[in-house]
């Protein structure tokens, strides 16, 4: 061997040694990436920013990593259309590599977009949608939710208004996913007679001229919505302006949030609705939260927030349980079902089809003596409850 | 289903009809004596709701602080009409449609840039929170009845407008343009005025919505298709016609979400009934659009009848 060609050997084995170590190297220095889907635009974007607010806090509270990776977020905009929802998730399991993707409000953008996700090896923790088809048969071993299975939280009201004596009851929800999952929950829960349900248009419509002149005229007993975010506003503004309110109780799921409070407050005083967690719920976890968010924000956190918060430590718990190696991926869902993480919730495990076994409780809209509007925990509806679809759920761990 | 129901069904969707009628006269009008497709009409009324949110909240008076959103709305339109859109008045309809659907994305992200994504929304004046009692034991809404109200009045002050030598002008633009200009009126004057006239309509449409629909980016493409079907079924530049056509589109979109549930509950189960219901009722105009078109192509008024 000449002295050249010796010279060439070398430089060969140094790159290869080179390309070697940076190959070992690159699983260690890239950290993981998360995709976060929510509705950045248009009339819920106060939503998407509320989530997002509060996972970023919950990065910040963990120095951005997790398990010594370092954590990328990429936070997309689906502006409410399922379309355009499954082409971000796509974007972000194809191009951002991402492990994990969450966020999503709407039932509708999950459904489509879950897919996506789920069926190309990465995680999807929804902090809001919990639609029936991903809780019962169609259950997905890459689907984790940190919010509720749709039914649970009218279902929760449903008893309630048996108990306040509601007879009948005029029903009214947007015409999607969610919507129709609400109505049925509610139906679970409530013994007495839906006099008539009307399903709005969805997204579209924030006009309800059409739907109050028919509850005037059937002049129900009782009216329960489920109109999330600005349609809620709408509603109960619109409600109060054609005078039913206080002539007919109006009852509410996902409608009244720390969101809308202020501004329908004087509209909805003394209202009562159910939720899986409350801004005043008595746990160490809760009362950081609620702290750090009311510090950093200057606002209090919806629980659209407090579900993206869990999130976060949700797939912060996995990531640390596997020390940061987040390929194996059986290794990461055996974590990630542990659920070892301090919810806000207070205490926080899973069913067999990866959605929470939780308690639902009772709220009521206060005024308090700084003028602001608040909810405070009434009673507790239901303890440990499962989601009714779990039984159908063929996964067993 | 009562005559009180029906009545008041008929009211809602008058008071749809006339909203309708406020951005279609004057995009209708554009098209009738410009030739010109301008798909940035909506973008018009997305200004003039989110200028009369901010004016309304400076000056505390609703009525001056739409007032000053139609203003607003008007000086926008006619900077932009001169600056740029009339450059594309002698181009084809398809370079008309690029050139203002780039105008639609421009205004979508200045209106992000300026208020925000989020959605803004708007109180009704405090005199008009309440309801006013009408005949047949009808409780309605003050604000909407106002609303309709001052659509109609709009509508009879451009019927009579149009008896006036500017309207005279302005329909003879519609028939012939050329002979006009031939005639010694200043056509390129004209459109000017006719586009702010557009303008000022979709401005005023924008500001009185925004206590009833939630004030966002994008508020104006929803209302824009709405608003072609009113003008294509209307006949193109005729105001009578999109007065009529808003009228039919706005009774047959409240009606159909108010009955259409309860008629198909005669022939399905209840569930399928509540969930076809606003499906079907959502594409009902469209189903009658395509109807009247097949039976008269023009729509039901023709270019300056």
């Amino acid at each position: 061997m000449n002295a050249r060609a010796r010279i060439g050997l070398i430089v060969l084995v140094v790159i290869a040694v080179a390309m070697g170590w940076n190959l070992g190297r690159q699983g260690k220095i890239e950290g993981i990436a998360i995709g976060f889907v929510s509705t950045f635009s248009g009339g819920s974007a106060a939503i998407g920013q509320d989530m997002k607010d509060a996972f970023e806090l919950a990065l910040d509270g963990m120095g951005r990593k997790m398990g010594g990776q370092v954590i990328t977020v990429v936070y997309e905009d689906d502006a409410q259309d399922p379309a355009v929802g499954l082409q971000k998730t796509q974007r972000l399991v194809q191009q951002e590599h991402a492990k994990f993707v969450t966020g999503f409000i709407w039932s509708n953008v999950l459904l489509a977009s879950a897919p996506a996700a789920v069926d190309n090896n990465v995680f999807l923790v929804s902090a809001n949608a919990g639609p029936a088809e991903l809780a019962g048969a169609q259950c997905k071993a890459n689907f984790f939710s940190t919010s509720w299975q749709n039914d649970q939280t009218p279902m929760a009201m449903g008893d309630v208004l048996n108990r306040t004596g509601v007879k009948n009851l005029y029903v009214l929800a947007p015409n999607y996913a969610a919507g129709k999952n609400m109505i049925t929950g509610l139906q679970r829960g409530f013994k007495g007679t839906v006099v008539a349900t009307d399903l709005t248009q969805f997204p579209e419509q924030l006009d309800f001229s059409a739907e109050l002149a028919k509850i005037r005229a059937a002049n129900p007993e009782a009216v329960w919505v489920f109109f999330p975010g600005n349609y809620g506003t709408q509603f109960f503004t619109q409600y109060a302006a054609a005078g039913l309110l206080g002539k007919i109780p109006l009852y509410s799921t996902f409608s009244i949030d720390a969101l809308n409070l202020q501004q329908i407050g004087p509209l909805v005083t003394g209202s009562r609705f159910t939720q899986s967690w409350a801004a005043d719920l008595d746990n160490p976890a809760n009362a950081k939260f609620v702290a750090d968010f009311r510090a950093k924000f200057g606002r209090t956190p919806s629980f659209y927030a407090a579900q993206a918060y869990d999130s976060a430590l949700l797939i912060r718990s996995a990531v640390e349980a596997v020390k940061g190696d987040v390929t194996n991926m059986d290794a990461v869902r055996a974590a990630l079902r542990k659920a070892a993480f301090p919810s806000v919730r207070g205490g926080f495990k899973f069913g067999q089809n990866h959605l929470p076994i939780q308690n639902f409780y009772l709220n009521e809209v206060v005024k308090g003596t700084d003028g602001k509007f608040a909810s405070k925990v009434v009673e507790t509806v239901y303890r440990d409850n499962v989601d009714p679809y779990a039984g159908d759920c063929p996964m067993h761990w | 289903m009562t005559a009180a129901l029906l009545a008041e069904q008929l009211l809602n969707g008058a008071q749809l009809g006339v909203l309708l009628f406020l951005i279609a006269a004057g995009l209708t009008l554009v098209f009738g004596v410009m030739d010109f497709v301008n798909v940035a009409h909506g973008s018009l009324y997305m200004l003039g709701a989110y200028f009369a949110v901010t004016l309304v909240g400076r000056t505390g008076s609703f009525p001056l602080g739409v007032a000053l959103a139609v203003a607003a709305t008007v000086v926008v339109a006619v900077t932009v009409e001169r600056l740029l859109l009339r450059h594309l008045y002698r181009r084809s309809h398809l370079e008309q449609v690029l050139g203002t659907f780039g105008l639609v994305m421009i205004a979508n992200e200045a209106v992000r840039i300026v208020w925000g994504p989020a959605g803004l929304t708007l109180a009704p004046p405090h005199a008009l929170a309440g309801q006013v009692s009408l005949p047949f034991g009808i409780e309605y809404p003050a604000y909407r009845l106002i609303l309709l109200v001052a659509g109609v009045a709009v509508a009879v002050l451009l019927a009579g407008f149009g008896r006036t030598r500017a309207g005279m002008r302005i329909r003879a633009a519609a028939t012939d343009a050329t002979t006009l200009q031939a005639l010694g009126v200043n056509v390129g004057a004209l459109a000017t005025g006719v586009f702010a006239l557009g303008a000022a309509l979709a401005g005023l449409a924008g500001g009185l919505a925004a206590p009833i629909v939630s004030v966002k980016v994008g508020m104006g493409e929803s209302i824009l298709i709405l608003t072609f079907v009113v003008i294509v079924v209307g006949g193109v530049g005729s105001v009578r016609g999109a007065f009529l056509a808003a009228l039919a589109v706005g009774l047959i979109d409240t009606l159909g979400r108010a009955y259409l549930p309860d008629v198909l509950r005669h022939v399905t189960n209840d569930a399928a009934a509540s969930a076809l219901g606003p499906a079907i009722s959502a594409v009902l105009i469209y189903v009658a659009m395509a109807a009247l078109l097949a039976a008269r192509p023009q729509g039901l008024f023709t270019r300056g009848q």
